[in-house]
């Protein structure tokens, strides 16, 4: 009778739980850091292109930097569906806004804004968009670098990044970072970063792309691989360094 | 495949510390501006402290995504409240306003712990304080958040304010200066950065009195 | 039962006769209190005449600083030191009991310790605990084989590196060696690095923090530069200062003196219940 009785609740609450209801729990294929800083003349973003499904490496050459309207540019790791769907979300935004055809369009700040509440709104429903994302732009002189995360923890700064990037690149970034950074300078920056990102996080590929947004407007440069160095004379047999033990 | 996450939680701690002193004429509102999540800064330069009205000032630690909403509700309620009497609401208002605000969610609550300070309608300084559900109570000097439990037997050994049950009922405002009690607060987030990790990087003073609103900022550890 | 197995007198180690009780008590539902976690960053490399090992010098009980100034490079042997992240206990109760079997092991053959013996000392003890025991060590020395820098797992597992880090800081530690470290580096940049990724750890990690200890080890001869940096001063001191004046109302004071003679009774009586 008791076990009768189990199986009952246990089915309602499965019912109830995951067949009825339809969430995100955990993410599916999912892309790692994005890196966000600003620059001399704007804001430069730099990710890799792979997609993993769970520690599987499961696409190769998936885009994660996208422009929003004319003056933001949109960087995010995490879910890639997700992402997608927050692309069609902002498509429309952008849409909209277009369609007062006031002259007036949206700045970063205001795209950011509106990424901030989608978040922070998918939260409170308990179906969150699982995504960290980096909002830059520049509208009217003014630079802007914002994040949000997938509970909607939001906040403004010079240099940004998301997952591992928290932990491996923001380190280099506050110590070598300045507001004064060339083209030229930034890249470099950013390239240091995910090439830190490359050895240290293992989700991450060597194809790397990089974006950037000015006064000018959106440009994306091709995917290229970054120059790595495995030569250590101790990496070359690692027995030797402990002859002896096991 | 593996599922990678545990278990997602709707909840982060940001981290902050939170401190107000209320005066015979002046009311004196900090935080720090770091804001971080476990071990890792996300930013030095967040302000924690939001202006509600002009002789109202709340400063919150806790969850930030949270704490903006709350922000959010309180403003626009704020712009309805212009609207409707055509003048600023006094702090003791925005006290209450702000207790049913968050006790409105109490199944569900905003985890932001908060200080509203400010002046009341005689001028006279007054501190708010109060917990994630809403309960809140009038004082002379409070603080809130990740070093609270550093900073607050400091507050109550310099500044012990008479009981709430005498009778007939005393002032709870402190009886130092101005300029002394922003002293005070320097000291309190010196020492509680000296000890809770989640404390650093600035401190962020706001001071009200008949002036006017006035910030002052100083460099804390960055460690 | 048989008695023999009473009364075998402890031989040493651990004790674990608590663990079945433990194990009933959770089952019950009791929820056993999480270990104490600490924080930290250390980190050690490898350059041209040796081997340097660096430490910053918090210890955190969750939130709180419990120490702000404490020491993590811990000595195993006079030409080997390790650092250690983790439970304090644990990483300090297992350098010491490793440094003592070296110690003994020199006077049995008077020569100088291998890096490698503490390696596998450390790693066997580590191991045989799979993990309880939480240390996360690196270890470095220079011996007759020449200088050697490893890391240690609390499972047990080790690596032998060119540069090596661990800890609550290991990251924000890593990105600056995977981006500056070279071969054949001097005793000044490699002293420069090592402060500067402890520095790392120190700013950008939480648990980590206060100031910097480094030790230069190279062949016969080890400078443990204690403090070698302090780039965390306090940031603002009252220029009045503050007293604690309230102090605790004295209600009554009551003053027993001890009693000067003991009274011996006579008889056995006493002893008999």
């Amino acid at each position: 009778m008791n076990l009768v009785d189990s199986t009952q609740v246990n089915s309602t609450l499965l019912s109830s739980e995951t067949a009825s209801s339809e969430r995100t729990l955990y993410p599916y294929v999912t892309g790692t850091s994005v890196i966000g800083i600003k620059y001399k003349d704007g804001i430069l973003m730099a990710a890799d292109m792979g997609a993993s499904y769970g520690s599987t490496l499961r696409y190769k050459s998936v885009e994660r930097l996208k422009p929003v309207g004319k003056h933001s540019l949109l960087g995010a790791s995490g879910e890639i569906s997700d992402f997608q769907e927050i692309l069609r979300y902002l498509d429309e935004l952008i849409l909209y806004d277009n369609m007062w055809d006031d002259g007036n369009s949206l700045g970063p700040k205001e795209v950011h804004n509106y990424l901030t509440r989608v978040m922070y709104n998918r939260r409170n429903k308990f179906n969150p968009l699982w995504n960290s994302l980096i909002l830059g732009g520049i509208k009217n002189g003014q630079k802007y670098l914002g994040m949000v995360s997938m509970i909607g923890v939001h906040f403004e700064d010079n240099h940004v990044a998301t997952g591992f990037g928290n932990h491996l690149a923001r380190p280099i970034l506050r110590d070598e970072w300045n507001e004064n950074l060339s083209f030229e300078d930034g890249v470099k920056l950013l390239e240091k970063c995910m090439r830190v990102l490359l050895y240290r996080d293992r989700s991450a590929v060597n194809k790397i792309q990089i974006a950037k947004i000015t006064e000018e407007g959106f440009t994306t440069y091709p995917p290229y691989a970054l120059k790595t160095f495995w030569n250590f004379s101790a990496f070359e047999n690692p027995t030797v360094g402990a002859e002896g033990s096991w | 495949m593996t599922k990678q996450q545990a278990n997602w939680s709707p909840y982060d701690n940001n981290g902050g510390s939170c401190v107000a002193i209320a005066g015979a004429d002046y009311c004196v509102i900090a935080a720090d501006t770091r804001m971080s999540t476990g071990y890792n800064i996300l930013t030095r330069d967040y302000s924690k402290i939001c202006k509600l009205a002009d002789k109202c000032v709340m400063a919150s630690s806790g969850f930030q995504a949270d704490v903006r909403a709350l922000q959010k509700v309180l403003a626009a309620r704020h712009l309805i409240y212009q609207h409707q009497h055509n003048k600023q609401m006094s702090c003791p208002a925005m006290g209450q306003l702000l207790s049913n605000t968050l006790y409105y969610k109490r199944f569900f609550p905003y985890y932001s712990f908060n200080v509203l300070g400010g002046l009341d309608n005689e001028g006279k300084g007054c501190v708010f304080t109060y917990d994630a559900v809403g309960s809140y109570e009038r004082v002379g000097y409070s603080s809130q958040g990740s070093g609270s439990t550093l900073i607050m037997p400091f507050l109550d050994n310099q500044l012990k304010s008479p009981s709430p049950l005498l009778l007939p009922a005393q002032d709870a405002v402190t009886p130092l200066s101005e300029s002394e009690a922003i002293d005070l607060v320097k000291t309190c987030f010196a020492s509680a950065t000296e000890r809770d990790i989640y404390t650093g990087d600035k401190l962020e003073i706001v001071i009200l009195n008949a002036d006017g609103i006035r910030r002052e900022y100083m460099e804390l550890r960055k460690d | 039962m048989s008695k023999v197995a009473v009364d075998v007198p402890p031989k040493g180690g651990f004790s674990f006769d608590l663990c079945r009780r433990n194990a009933m008590l959770s089952e019950k539902g009791l929820r056993p209190s999480s270990f104490l976690k600490t924080g930290t960053t250390i980190v050690g490399l490898i350059f041209q005449d040796g081997v340097i090992l660096g430490a910053d010098t918090r210890a955190t009980e969750g939130p709180i600083v419990a120490d702000k100034n404490c020491e993590k490079i811990h000595y195993m042997a006079p030409n080997i030191y390790c650092c250690g992240a983790g439970t304090a206990a644990d990483t300090e109760a297992v350098t010491d009991m490793v440094s003592s079997q070296l110690q003994l092991h020199r006077y049995h053959t008077s020569r100088e310790s291998r890096v490698v013996t503490a390696l596998t000392l450390l790693k066997s003890h580590l191991f045989s605990y799979q993990g309880h025991v939480q240390a996360a060590l690196v270890l470095g020395g220079v011996d007759v084989t020449g200088p050697h820098l490893h890391t240690i797992y609390p499972h047990g597992s080790t690596d032998t590196l060119p540069f090596a880090t661990m800890g609550s800081g290991s990251l924000a530690a890593m990105s600056v060696f995977e981006s500056k470290y070279r071969e054949g580096l001097t005793r000044d940049e490699g002293i420069n690095l090592v402060t500067e990724a402890i520095c790392a750890g120190i700013f950008n990690d939480l648990g980590s923090g206060s100031n910097v200890d480094v030790c230069v080890i190279t062949k016969g001869h080890k400078d443990y530069l204690r403090n070698h940096q302090s780039p965390n001063p306090r940031t603002y001191v009252s220029s009045k200062g503050y007293s604690f004046p309230k102090k605790t109302e004295v209600l009554v004071t009551k003053i027993t003196p001890l009693k000067e003679v003991v009274e011996v009774t006579e008889g056995g009586d006493a002893m008999e219940e």
